[in-house]
């Protein structure tokens, strides 16, 4: 059964997304899975203490986005009744997103719409954006 | 005179450098002791150091050549598994080496190698820092393969354990572990001190009192009241626990370093008519009979000694940082601690060589008294006149980066020492920022002869723990290449 990849953080938006690609699991038949990612690069520079503790804090990391994002939308995602997965994994969010979606061969990606400030994407430019203009497969970004 | 001078009152300075100095004197006549050859007093423990970079240069097969793709694509992450994302990276792990490694020895240090030997301690530096590689590879090898896991998953690493636990197994004598870990772990607080602190706050110190006037600077003087403004930053990391500021030190450093290279190369590229005469002064110097230093040999000791206190190849203090790192295979890290001399001494001493030689600074008749940071300064501000205030910031940070790395490194000695004992370990603390406003206060020489012969000590141990598991390092590193060339392990991008 192909998948709907939906990508979460703590938005509201994120729910609505959550709630947009149960619909679509339904109709279509399709299993759906919900991933968080950790903002993390393995090309930053930290003190050695931050090093030696980087185990203990990443175990901490992942409990804490279980507990607070995965749990929640898992929930809501179930309410539709199809099978859901779930993943929580630290990189880059662009990058890990559509590795995933690539490698399990998801047919649909959807995520929330940040709505960042005018600055802030002229700086960083959006998580969607980014997503919509690089993903191997379709991209829905729910408002 | 000596009437005289006890009726002055004398400031806090000096009285620092008159109790510190009889004792600095005396322990670096112990550790350098040398014998005269060809003229030239040769240091032992300069070539203990020497002789073992060599001997793992070719017991390893150079890998200073034949290693640096493999070292490059595991820094890069070609080999990093993804469900391993989130844990110290390669090149996490080689940063904070690297950041802990790179410090006034790279700037300062060669001021004080050309100062001493003229331009071609340049050429015995870079010799140096290539023949280091390969020692830096076993004792990173070493280190990751024989750190421990604590069960809250935090590593402690380094050659504590290296020497204790490998040297035990492979000899069948405990005690010989024991004494050489002991031994080490004693020498490495002495070296945190030294030249992980003293030297680099004198010469972070001796920097600012320079673009703030020199002689006239408001602080010349007292130069223990900016050593007590470092001592309080610092005890505020590591005793007051205020992480932040060291993680911000963290992530600006490798901006100053980059600013730096950059100011090498302005004046490099802007002189590169010279830079041939350069090199050629620089090679020529190196062989050259009548140097300042003592013939040939002289220039070569002088060039060793400071690489080897730059790129700490052979010390075993990076193996400690290296030993963080994520991975089942420690040879890998061995791979990737091949860059870090390379980095430290090959790019960075080089630079500030050639800064220093191309602007012919080194040539000024006051060029020896100005000695180490003033004497690279100079350089600088002979072609970009403003840049020793910016050489002064990024002094202050390098300073500050390579003594958060060192007390870390004392303090994990401290803690083998003394079982990771609370007290100790703030007993290390509060003496670490001590000697930070004596380092402050001090003239250059004590300050370069004291933690040049702290440093040094810790290759007593930890070359003499290197030669015992030679044959255990160079057989992981092959179990490694075994791997890698059957596709066992495989690049993952």
């Amino acid at each position: 059964m192909s998948e709907i990849l939906v990508g979460v953080d703590r938005s509201v938006q994120s729910k609505r997304a959550i709630e947009f690609a149960a619909r679509r699991a339904k109709e279509l038949d399709r299993s759906i899975l919900v991933v968080h990612v950790i903002p993390w690069s393995p090309f930053s520079f930290n003190t050695p203490e931050e090093n030696e503790q980087r185990h203990a804090r990443r175990t901490e990391e992942i409990k804490a986005a279980t507990e607070q994002i995965i749990t929640p939308m898992l929930a809501l995602a179930e309410e539709s009744g199809m099978p859901v997965e779930t993943l929580v994994q630290h990189g880059d969010p662009v990058d890990t997103l559509i590795q995933i979606a690539e490698k399990r061969g998801c047919e649909h990606i959807v995520l929330g719409r940040t709505g960042d400030s005018r600055v802030k994407q002229a700086i960083f430019g959006s998580l969607p954006a980014h997503i919509v203009q690089h993903a191997p497969v379709p991209v829905t970004v729910v408002p | 005179m000596s009437g005289y001078v006890s009726l002055v009152p004398m400031g806090i300075d000096e009285t620092i450098s008159e109790y510190f100095g009889p004792i600095s004197d005396f322990i670096v006549s112990v550790v350098f002791y040398s014998v005269p050859i060809l003229g030239a007093d040769v240091s032992l423990i300069v070539l203990w150091l020497i002789a073992a970079a060599i001997f793992f240069t070719f017991w390893l097969g150079v890998p200073q050549l034949r290693g640096i793709p493999h070292s490059l694509n595991l820094v890069r992450g070609r080999y990093s598994k993804p469900e391993d994302a989130g844990e110290v990276s390669h090149f996490q792990a080689l940063a904070t080496a690297v950041s802990g490694t790179v410090g006034l020895g790279n700037i300062a240090g060669v001021a004080v190698a050309i100062s001493l030997g003229g331009p071609g301690a340049t050429f015995w530096m870079i010799v140096a820092g290539f023949f280091g590689m390969a020692a830096k590879m076993a004792e990173c090898t070493l280190g990751v393969m024989y750190r421990h896991e604590h069960a809250d998953g935090s590593v402690s690493g380094g050659p504590m354990y290296y020497l204790r636990d490998g040297v035990s197994k492979i000899t069948n004598r405990p005690g010989l572990g024991k004494f050489l870990a002991a031994f080490f772990a004693v020498c490495c607080i002495g070296g945190s001190l030294g030249g992980g602190n003293m030297f680099q706050a004198n010469q972070a110190t001796a920097q600012i009192v320079n673009v703030t006037g020199g002689d006239d600077s408001p602080f010349a003087g007292l130069n223990w009241v900016i050593g007590l403004a470092f001592a309080i930053a610092v005890g505020l990391v590591i005793i007051g626990g205020i992480k932040s500021i060291a993680k911000v030190t963290e992530k600006i450093v490798p901006f100053m370093a980059a600013i730096y290279i950059t100011a090498c190369l302005v004046i490099v590229i802007g002189s590169i008519d010279q830079v041939p005469s350069a090199f050629g002064s620089i090679i020529t110097g190196a062989f050259s009979p009548d140097s300042i230093a003592g013939g040939f040999l002289g220039v070569l000791m002088v060039g060793f000694q400071r690489a080897a206190f730059s790129n700490e190849a052979g010390i075993g203090s990076a193996s400690i940082a290296h030993s963080a790192v994520k991975t089942n295979e420690p040879a890998t890290e061995g791979f990737v601690a091949l860059l870090e001399p390379l980095i430290d001494t090959i790019i960075i001493c080089t630079m500030t060589a050639l800064a220093i030689v191309i602007t012919g600074a080194w040539d000024d008749p006051d060029a020896s008294e100005l000695g180490g940071v003033q004497l690279t300064s100079r350089a600088f501000e002979s072609v970009i006149p403003w840049f020793p205030n910016v050489l002064a910031l990024a002094v202050i940070l390098f300073a500050f980066s390579t003594m958060i790395s060192w007390s870390y490194y004392g303090m994990k000695a401290t803690g083998y020492l003394f079982g990771d004992s609370n007290t100790a370990e703030l007993v290390f603390k509060v003496i670490f920022c001590v000697f930070v406003v004596i380092g402050a206060a001090l003239s250059l020489d004590p300050v370069i002869g004291f933690s040049d012969a702290m440093i040094f000590m810790m290759s007593i141990a930890n070359v003499a723990g290197l030669y015992i598991l030679a044959k255990t390092v160079r057989n992981e590193i092959r179990r490694h290449l075994g791997k890698v060339e059957s596709g066992e392990f495989a690049r993952v991008k």
